[in-house]
């Protein structure tokens, strides 16, 4: 399973970017692989201040709906339009046309899995 | 309802499951592939060409005896003693009060032999119910889903990829008929049955153990066809898109096969049986019930259990719900209330708390070109 090493990882299956203060958000391949077929995504909505502890959207595959969080606090930026047409970039894709929202980081910055980490995580779920 | 399993149990095939990498869950007490890769190419596949699923948590109980066939007219909806040797019919199990304990196909395998297959989940309450019912008749009741796997091949390839392994001349196997024949070499049972809305085919293996054999000679036949395994998840989106019941949805203890609009199945003209006086009157009652189809006019899936609501009262509930990979929408099936006309009006589902409007169409979803 892929887990680029340049990326930052959440305990909660996203992965993060953060570049000039803006975060890219999406979820990892372990996610994605585990979910199936992702058919729809719902946004958070541009200029919504995200956090850490509530989620900012949903991801559904054929049998399931799963929650989205924000690994940073801070405003949401933009938002993966292209996914509302083809959310399946999410499985073929999950590190670069999958994205799924930016965000402006804002406060304390938060702790981060490295991908050695995230790696650790996911072979100790299965 | 079902007894508690600390392991799910294992059909023949898993470890032919682990090496293609499948998806494995816990079904109905048996641990059975979901997917292998992704469930919106396997159904694909079963639409287009055709795919191999693994049914062996499914039931098979025989009866055997001269009264088999009153024995199962008394237990059953159907009318199974007019029913000829080789040839199937899809019937219920209901309670006395008219419930639906269980839908089965039923095998009419020789003058004095029948096989039903029944869900999984049902197995233990079907087998119970069988043997009570057939006290004061000549004829025995077996539970052999342990000594049986079962493989369906579906697809319009289907027939392209069976006929070089079998003795059988698929050409003369009608739909809903089966019998014995070999496959790969293997006798098993043959039928053109299955649950996918598709052309296709049931191999029911005894000894189980003969199923990874025939599993494999499949796949090679396939290849060249584009033959993929299929797992529970396209199984399921597969019979949601034709129309197809699936027992715990829209089929409960709770509902006569009139609520579900399966009347159909029930013979009041071979005399009496059991549930009959409930279900006479439940076919001269106003359903309270009706099931009908819905597509989303958005992308968002529609599931179980949500409210389907009109001019904001809430008017049924949805019994399955999914992405139609045929429509490229979100379809469901749902119970709605029985006086309602559906011809009119906006319709809208409680997607968790967002109102999603959907378009009421005829069931089924999808019907092949035949």
């Amino acid at each position: 399973m892929s887990v680029p090493t340049e990326l930052g990882y959440t305990a909660k299956h996203e992965w993060v970017v953060i570049k000039d203060g803006v975060a890219t958000v999406g979820i990892t391949a372990y996610a994605a692989e585990s979910l199936g077929d992702i058919v729809f995504v719902e946004h958070p909505t541009v200029g919504e201040e995200a956090n850490t502890e509530d989620p900012v959207g949903e991801v559904e595959s054929t049998k399931s709906v799963s929650e989205i969080f924000s690994p940073v606090n801070g405003e949401i930026v933009e938002v993966n339009e292209a996914l509302e047409d083809a959310p399946e970039t999410i499985n073929s894709d999950p590190y670069e046309g999958g994205w799924l929202f930016k965000a402006r980081v804002s406060g304390e910055s938060t702790d981060l899995l490295s991908a050695a980490e995230y790696t650790k995580l996911i072979e100790g779920e299965n | 309802m079902s007894e508690p399993t600390s392991t799910p149990r294992l059909t023949a095939l898993h470890k032919t499951h682990e090496e293609a990498g499948a998806t494995l869950v816990d079904f109905a007490g048996w641990l059975m592939p979901l997917r292998y890769g992704s469930e919106t190419a396997e159904h694909t596949a079963v639409r287009e060409a055709a795919g191999l699923f693994d049914l062996s948590h499914m039931g098979e109980i025989r009866l055997t005896g001269p009264q088999a066939d009153q024995a199962l007219d008394n237990a059953l909806a159907g009318h199974l003693s007019k029913l000829k040797v080789g040839r199937a019919r899809y019937t219920m199990l209901t309670s006395e009060d008219g419930g639906v304990l269980d839908d089965l196909i039923v095998y009419r395998l020789g003058e004095e032999e029948y096989m039903l297959v029944a869900n999984a989940v049902n197995v233990p309450v079907v087998a119970s119910a069988l043997a009570e019912r057939a006290v004061g008749f000549d004829v025995e009741v077996v539970d052999e889903s342990s000594v049986y796997s079962l493989i369906a091949l579906q697809g319009p390839k289907a027939v392209e990829i069976l006929a070089p392994l079998t003795d059988a001349n698929l050409a003369e196997i009608r739909y809903f008929a089966g019998y014995s024949h070999s496959v790969a070499g293997v006798p098993v049972l043959l039928a053109r049955t299955g649950y996918t809305g598709e052309d296709g085919f049931e191999i029911f293996i005894k000894p189980s153990d003969k199923a990874p054999e025939i599993w494999a000679a499949l796949m090679e036949a396939g290849a060249e066809h584009g033959l993929v395994p299929a797992g529970l998840s396209a199984r399921d989106t597969l019979r949601l898109e034709a129309g197809m019941p699936l027992y715990g949805q829209e089929l409960t203890a709770e509902l006569t096969p009139f609520d579900a609009g399966l009347g159909r199945v029930v013979k009041f003209e071979k005399g009496d049986f059991v549930g009959r006086a409930a279900l006479e009157e439940a076919s001269r009652t106003a359903r309270a019930r009706r099931l009908v189809g819905f597509v989303a006019r958005g992308r968002r899936p529609l599931r179980k259990g949500q409210d389907v609501l009109r001019d904001g009262a809430v008017v049924g509930t949805i019994t399955s719900g999914a992405p139609s990979p045929t429509l490229g929408r979100p379809i469901a099936m749902a119970y709605v209330d029985g006086d309602l006309d559906t011809t009119t009006g906006t319709f809208t589902v409680d997607v968790r708390g967002r109102g999603e409007e959907v378009d009421v169409v005829e069931l089924p979803f999808y019907q092949r070109k035949s």
